[in-house]
């Protein structure tokens, strides 16, 4: 007696709602198991990562602090995923988001004025953007694979902020250690909700999103972006142009990388320093493909992406869980999640004949 | 393996069901922000060790959280407000980069007291404390220039922030005090942690002539090189003789253990007040391990002067004459340099190789 | 040092920093001509180390470490495996979320190891070869997990060319349809890259916390994994240039830190960044030739393969 997976006709519309309830119930299950072991109270624990965080206003602002920059950069990746152009670079394009963005207060500080922040915020655009059509231009004209030249620019982006901050930029009246002096009040974003740090930042990720939706279903070049990513041949007889749709993705998710980029820096931090981003760039594949690559998924995924997170710290503080068992717990909430979407387009079933199937 | 996956995990479930029974009474809580992990056997190993002397020295009257791995961008302020917001009465954040975040903190809760590792910026609530590990370097300064063969000290540096260039160039003065033919080598790996680099370095550092390696970052694995090179090498952060029982020199100790325990003392009793420690040698905030028996005893007296001179205050290591590297003053005959220049030290004095960023 | 003396020890250095990611790329690259792109190698490296560091300390042979090492590495790919190929989970987010994983568990289980030293794996000395000046030291004084990586790398490439295993193995790769109307059993032949892949990263892991800096510390393998399978890429799915790029990205770490010992007046930040700018420009280099790459790269990497279709 075998378990058959088996493909649907046609997807299940139920599935695509009812798997993520799946994948919570099993992680309730199986958190049983691990928390039992680990000599805590399950119900505790789940209560610590889950609801704990979310007790208060500003606890539910600080999940949207912390999903911004994935939901930014999840996004940009998403379209580049549909096209089958693999950019996991998003980490370094957010650095250079950030510094692109930064530098005008950094080399004019006195600036004030009501234009310096949309400036910078475009800067950041133009900054993530630029890092990303490295990998374009490298692709287009030398046939080189956008994996491996995103990803090493990741550690050369990191480095040039190294560069800046351990040297030029330092904060003239800051001991020469290596932080930029706090940013004014004309580069800060302004904070939507007072008392919290929620920020202009989490709004652009909000228009991201449903700019994105709008872009993929509506237009013509989403058409493209689809077409070129499931049908290269169909897409190149329709005169699609591959070259095109790989700059395209490669620049748009370059740029809301940026974007997150100078949100951070502009944003909660408030300053130019060593670590701007505890990996994002890199969280935010996870989160691209958990929202299965559609602007409403990649919301809410980065949302839940974001509760793990401020769940893990939670956990610490209250319950005195090591970090690394956040990593474990996290991994198991993403495995359950990625695993249960194969609801949507199979069903199983039990197979009685002996006969094994591959 | 199965067996041992197994003792690890009731390793993990005793640790923890430690942690949870200490909640049961406690009614005082401390908290505490890393920046690593409480495994990197380094600079947050060692606040760790602390950690654990305060629970130890209040016999369970009270409780510690720490939330380890904390980036200094934007997670940090949220980190800082949940453990002050969670009732912990004092909390210490122990990583430069977390300067800014707990003084923003630090002004929406009075009536926490918050103590900032490496800072320079106070509040009333907010002390300052830092070690001058200098002065241990100076000790051990003396130490190389005796022991050295070849007159070349190799130096693995992480990041050229001033605490790194301090530590440098008390050491090249202290052992040029004893050996004018001293030049020390430095190799940045531009990281805090990354075992195989550092070692790498240290590899380097021998290959290039150095007979003795010191270094700023926070693994053994330059004292492993050293051992099987068969060179000298110096500790750092933890007594590292284990890793290298021929080859380390001493090791330079950082033991934050009675002064966390003296601060929660002084938040029960209610004298905390804000206050900026920079506590060497004297205070026991920075300590040398036992002397390698292979030093000879002159060797040791030398450097048992200097220890107790620095103690009884009769010698400051960064006393002139001395040059710096370009040749200029560093300091003029009998003049000590203040506490205002070590802080935002970015020169090298003279006799050091290669040339800081700027 | 005078002379040429200073090639040698340049040379043993480069060994021991290209030797874990020589592992972690060849076992990742078998994985990935089956056709299964598995994000996940840092996580089985570091699975891997603890595992080892811990089989070695208790144990106290290097043997049992390496298997067990193996062992675990193989054990988180199946992890991999039973999402990405029985369950058809996206592969780039499941190998992302196994590294999440692998970092959490490995800090768990060695976290009674920190700051527990062992012994260095012995290097072999061979009587007499390894006496000879120059070669000797090179050749013949490494440790066995230094000649295990390069007998991987051929015994790849001979299993992947040479045999008929290998050529299936490609074909599931190339294109799993054609192999399965053929009846070759595609899920089965991806499982066995795939837990090949695992052991691999696995040694990778143990060659760090047993050889190259004995001892266990959390996130010991700091990013390696990422550069390994940056390596495949680079040496566009041919076993061979993988352990050239490995050597040669080992080789310019190693020389950037001796430019900078040697006092060069170039800040360390763009000396540090060498190895990586210097993998993208002999990866535009050799990319030209458009053809020579598409012959090795398996065309259905990272796509999900249902049978009944």
């Amino acid at each position: 007696m075998w378990l058959k997976i088996e493909k649907r006709p046609e997807y299940s519309k139920g599935m695509v709602y009812a798997t993520p309830l799946i994948a919570l119930l099993l992680t309730v299950l199986s958190s049983i198991i691990l928390f039992e072991v680990l000599g805590v109270n399950p119900m505790e624990a789940l209560y610590q990562f889950f609801v704990a965080p979310l007790d208060s206003t500003y606890g539910f602002s600080e999940l949207f602090v912390k999903a911004t920059p994935l939901i930014l950069c999840a996004i940009g990746l998403s379209v580049g995923f549909r096209a089958n152009v693999w950019n996991i670079g998003a980490e370094g394009q957010l650095l250079m988001g950030a510094i692109f963005g930064s530098s005008l207060f950094i080399y004019y500080p006195e600036t004030e004025s009501v234009f310096l922040l949309p400036v910078m915020i475009l800067m950041g655009a133009v900054g993530g953007a630029a890092w990303a059509a490295i990998p374009a231009v490298l692709k287009t004209r030398f046939n080189a694979n956008e994996i491996l030249t995103s990803l090493m620019l990741v550690y050369v982006a990191g480095l040039i902020l190294s560069f800046l901050i351990h040297g030029s930029w330092r904060d003239p009246a800051g001991f020469n250690f290596p932080e930029s002096q706090t940013f004014s009040d004309s580069a800060d974003m302004p904070i939507l909700i007072a008392g919290t740090r929620m920020h202009l930042g989490t709004l652009l990720a909000l228009l991201a999103v449903l700019g994105t939706w709008i872009m993929m279903a509506r237009t013509l070049i989403g058409f493209q972006v689809k077409v070129i990513g499931e049908a290269p041949r169909a897409g190149g007889y329709a005169g699609f142009s591959q070259k095109k749709i790989i700059w395209f993705s490669l620049l748009f998710s370059g740029a809301l990388a940026g974007i997150a980029g100078i949100s951070e820096v502009s944003g909660p931090i408030d300053q130019v320093v060593p670590v701007i981003s505890p990996g994002y760039g890199f969280t935010a594949i996870i989160v691209a493909f958990l929202g299965r690559l559609h602007p409403a998924g990649i919301f809410f995924a980065g949302l839940l992406m974001a509760l793990t997170y401020l769940g893990g710290e939670t956990a610490q503080i209250n319950l005195g869980l090591p970090l690394a068992v956040t990593g474990v717990f996290q991994g198991m909430v993403l495995f359950f999640l990625l695993a249960s979407d194969v609801l949507i387009h199979y069903r199983f079933r039990w197979n009685f004949s002996t006969k094994a199937v591959s | 393996m199965k067996l041992k996956h197994i003792s690890s995990l009731i390793g993990a479930v005793a640790l923890a069901a430690g942690m949870l029974a200490g909640t049961a009474h406690a009614e005082d809580k401390v908290g505490f922000v890393y920046v690593g992990p409480v495994g990197d056997h380094g600079w947050t190993y060692r606040h760790d060790v602390g950690r654990k002397a305060i629970e130890e020295a209040f016999d369970g009257k009270v409780k510690t959280s720490a939330v380890e791995n904390v980036k200094e961008g934007p997670d940090s302020e949220r980190v800082i407000r949940k453990l002050a917001s969670e009732g912990h009465k004092l909390i210490f954040t122990t990583s430069f980069g977390f300067m800014n975040p707990t003084l923003k903190v630090a002004k929406q809760f009075p009536d926490v007291k918050f103590e900032h590792a490496t800072g320079y910026k106070r509040a009333d609530n907010v002390s300052t404390y830092s070690a001058r590990f200098y002065e241990g370097r100076y000790v051990v300064g003396k130490i190389a220039g005796k022991m050295t063969k070849t007159n070349v000290i190799g130096y693995v540096g992480s990041v050229a922030i001033p605490e790194v260039v301090r530590g440098i160039n008390a050491m090249t003065l202290a052992a040029r005090s004893v050996n004018p033919n001293v030049t020390v080598k430095v190799a940045w790996i531009n990281s805090w942690y990354d075992p195989g680099k550092e070692g790498d370095a240290a590899k380097i550092l021998i290959d290039q002539g150095a007979d003795i390696i010191l270094q700023h970052t926070d693994s053994p694995a330059p004292l492993q090189v050293a051992e099987s090179r068969g060179v000298w090498a110096v500790g750092q952060a933890s007594d590292m003789s284990k890793f290298a029982p021929k080859a380390q020199l001493t090791a330079i100790i950082d033991n934050w253990d009675k002064y966390y325990v003296e601060r929660t003392k002084a938040v029960l009793d209610g004298t905390w007040k804000s206050q900026d420690i920079w506590g060497g040698l004297d205070t026991g905030m920075v300590e040398l391990s036992p002397y390698n028996e292979a030093i000879p005893e002159d060797v040791v007296a030398l450097a048992e002067e200097a220890r107790k001179g620095i103690i009884d205050g009769s010698i400051h290591p960064f006393t002139g004459p001395f040059k710096k590297q370009d040749g200029s003053v560093g300091a003029a005959e009998g003049e000590t340099l203040g506490d205002d220049v070590l802080l935002g030290m970015d020169w090298y004095v003279e006799g050091v190789e290669g040339q800081l960023p700027k | 040092m005078s002379g040429f003396d200073w090639i040698v020890p340049v040379f043993l250095t480069v060994i021991t920093a290209a030797t874990p990611l020589v592992f972690a790329a060849i076992g990742e690259l078998v994985s990935e001509k089956s056709g299964v792109l598995n994000l996940g190698v840092e996580g089985m490296m570091l699975v891997g180390a603890a595992t080892g560091f811990i089989a070695v300390t208790v144990t106290g042979s290097y043997f049992l470490g390496v298997a067990a090492a193996a062992f675990a590495g193989a054990a988180m790919a199946l992890l991999f495996g039973i999402l990405t190929l029985s369950l058809m989970a996206n592969q780039v987010a499941t190998g992302l979320a196994l590294t999440l994983f692998g970092v959490g568990l490995s800090a768990l289980m060695g976290q009674d190891f920190v700051g527990v030293p062992v012994d260095a794996l012995t290097k072999l000395n061979i009587p007499g070869l390894s006496d000879i000046p120059f070669l000797g030291p090179i050749l013949f004084a490494q440790d066995a997990l230094v000649y295990l990586s390069i007998i991987m790398v051929g015994v790849v490439g001979w299993f992947l060319y040479k045999t008929k295993a290998g050529l299936i193995l490609r074909a599931v790769g190339d294109s799993h349809d054609a192999a399965h109307a053929i009846g070759y059993p595609v899920i089965a032949i991806r499982y066995l890259a795939v837990l090949f892949g695992g052991a691999m990263s696995g040694i990778g892991g143990a060659y760090l916390s047993l050889a190259y800096t004995p001892m266990w510390a959390e996130n010991m393998t700091a990013g390696r994994g990422w550069i390994a399978l940056a390596l495949i890429v680079f040496a566009t799915w041919k076993p061979g240039l993988v352990l050239l790029g490995a050597y040669m990205f080992g080789g310019i770490t190693i020389l950037q830190l001796h430019a900078q010992a040697a006092g060069l007046d170039v800040p360390s930040q763009f000396l540090s960044m060498l190895p990586y700018v210097a993998t993208i420009v002999v990866l535009v280099l050799i990319s030209k030739d458009q053809s020579r790459i598409r012959k090795h790269a398996p065309a259905c990497i990272g796509r999900v393969f249902h049978p009944a279709a």
